[in-house]
């Protein structure tokens, strides 16, 4: 029980990966900052951010909203994306093997922030935020699918094994699925479904600071947004772990393999900024094609291609 | 100086409230986050929501109509926040003082804690009245 407790509070749950997230957050900021030509935040902003809205500010809660549902729902964005995170990071960090079928646990527990961030803005009783919610809605049922397919496709290229202990042993052995082609489909399905399911920027109108005022999160103050930033950092860092495990060999912590894995989540983040850097925003409608028909399609050949081997 | 108000003074958050301005403080005020200026440095981040704000900046003459919603906004801002009288017209009512929908300056409605001076202030005027804010 106190190993288990250890695990989702401390390392790799909670604190490990919040730390991590709120490093990442940073990187995505400095590299925004430079890709604008700027000099960005300096190295601690996102714990300044998140202490600040933690400790000093106020908690305002809706007069005209369901209170408790409007407070329960940050903490259960937490939970939700701290489960998947330890769920991802236990096998992925070498330290237990995980069960058998947890990656089918793995996309239910990443999809409750989303569905948090829901029930909150709705519980708000702003009309702005029920925009947001409506569009965060169908945000999920258009990229949903497609991270199953995606899903599906690592399962065959894997020998059919639903484990993610197994997937990352299976590359290990075989070389990293991203080395194939339909591989290299995959990987550019799973960072467009990343992309949405953090809103980064071509699909971030659930939040569209400019058009609707930070939709979803509008009615946000205080602890309870202090936080939703947590959830966020850590689904920064457990997203592309989860990629990285699936498609690119995991990660390996032997001497100067160190490096190498540090340099992979890099790698992948930088690539998320790099989208939302250089991407207007798109139309919910325009997302929901995007997704619904061409990352589909995508996705269905890729699983076509590695059933030929390929 | 107490690890709150560190964190606190490390990540204000700005929320720009334009009164009947002549639009020309606005155009100022978006300077400081273009890169030259860039006040990201200091870890500021315009936001759209006023739950959000730690700062709320306020510019251009406030008349009758502005005046309700400066106060309901004010309200609405979790505490503690900010408040900074940007250009003549926030600090004094400027050239529009004298008008007949005039409600008074800023500081009569809402208490303020800084007061920038100029029509319209330049961007590093600005920059230096935030780092007073930060010293206060
Ligand atoms: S202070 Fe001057 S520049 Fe600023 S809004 Fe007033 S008239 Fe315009």
């Amino acid at each position: 029980m106190a190993e288990q407790l250890f695990y989702f509070l401390i390392f790799p749950g909670l604190l490990f990966a919040a730390v991590v997230g709120a490093f990442l957050s940073y990187y995505d900021r400095k590299i925004t900052a430079w890709v604008q030509f700027r000099k960005g935040p300096p190295l601690f902003q996102p714990f300044y951010d998140f202490f600040k809205l933690l400790l000093v500010k106020e908690t305002i809660l809706p007069k005209y909203g369901s209170k408790g549902v409007f407070l329960a729902a940050p903490i259960f964005a937490v939970f939700g994306a701290t489960a998947a995170g330890v769920f991802i990071l236990l096998p992925l960090l070498g330290i237990e093997t995980g069960f058998n079928g947890d990656i089918i646990v793995i996309f239910y527990l990443l999809t409750i922030p989303s569905l948090t961030y829901i029930i909150g803005s709705l519980a708000s009783g702003n009309p702005l935020a029920a925009v947001g919610g409506s569009r965060e809605m169908k945000l999920i049922l258009a990229y949903e699918l497609t991270f199953l397919l995606v899903l599906a496709g690592i399962i065959q290229k894997a020998g059919m094994t639903i484990s993610l202990n197994e997937i990352i042993s299976f590359q290990t052995i075989n070389g990293a699925f991203a080395g194939s082609i339909s591989g290299i489909i995959l990987f550019i399905v799973f960072i467009f479904c990343i992309q949405a399911k953090l809103a980064l920027v071509p699909f971030d109108m659930p939040e569209a600071e400019t058009e609707i005022n930070h939709g979803i999160m509008i009615e946000y103050s205080g602890t309870p947004y202090a936080l939703v930033k947590l959830a966020k950092y850590i689904m920064l860092f457990i997203l592309p772990a989860f990629l990285i495990s699936l498609l690119w060999g995991g990660l390996n912590f032997e001497g100067i393999h160190i490096l190498w894995s540090v340099l992979k989540i890099l790698f992948v983040v930088l690539l998320l900024t790099l989208i939302r850097n250089t991407n207007p925003r798109v139309k919910i409608k325009q997302a929901l094609r995007f997704f619904i028909l061409w990352m589909n399609l995508l996705a269905i050949l890729a699983i076509v291609l590695s059933y030929f081997g390929y | 100086m107490g690890f709150k108000e560190h964190c606190f003074k490390k990540s204000l958050w700005l929320f720009h409230f334009a009164g009947a301005s002549c639009n020309n403080c606005d155009i100022e005020i978006l300077d400081c986050l273009t890169p030259r200026y860039d006040v990201e440095r200091f870890g500021m981040l315009l936001v759209g929501s006023i739950r959000h704000a730690d700062v709320l900046l306020v510019n251009g003459s406030i008349n009758q109509r502005d005046k309700s919603r400066l106060l309901e906004l004010y309200e609405q801002a979790p505490k503690p926040i900010l408040v900074v009288a940007i250009g003549a017209c926030g600090c004094t009512g400027g050239i529009f003082a004298e008008g007949n929908t005039f409600a008074g300056p800023v500081d009569k409605i809402i208490p303020v804690d800084a007061y920038i001076p100029g029509c319209p202030p330049k961007p590093e005027a600005i920059l230096a009245g935030v780092v007073k804010l930060l010293n206060k």
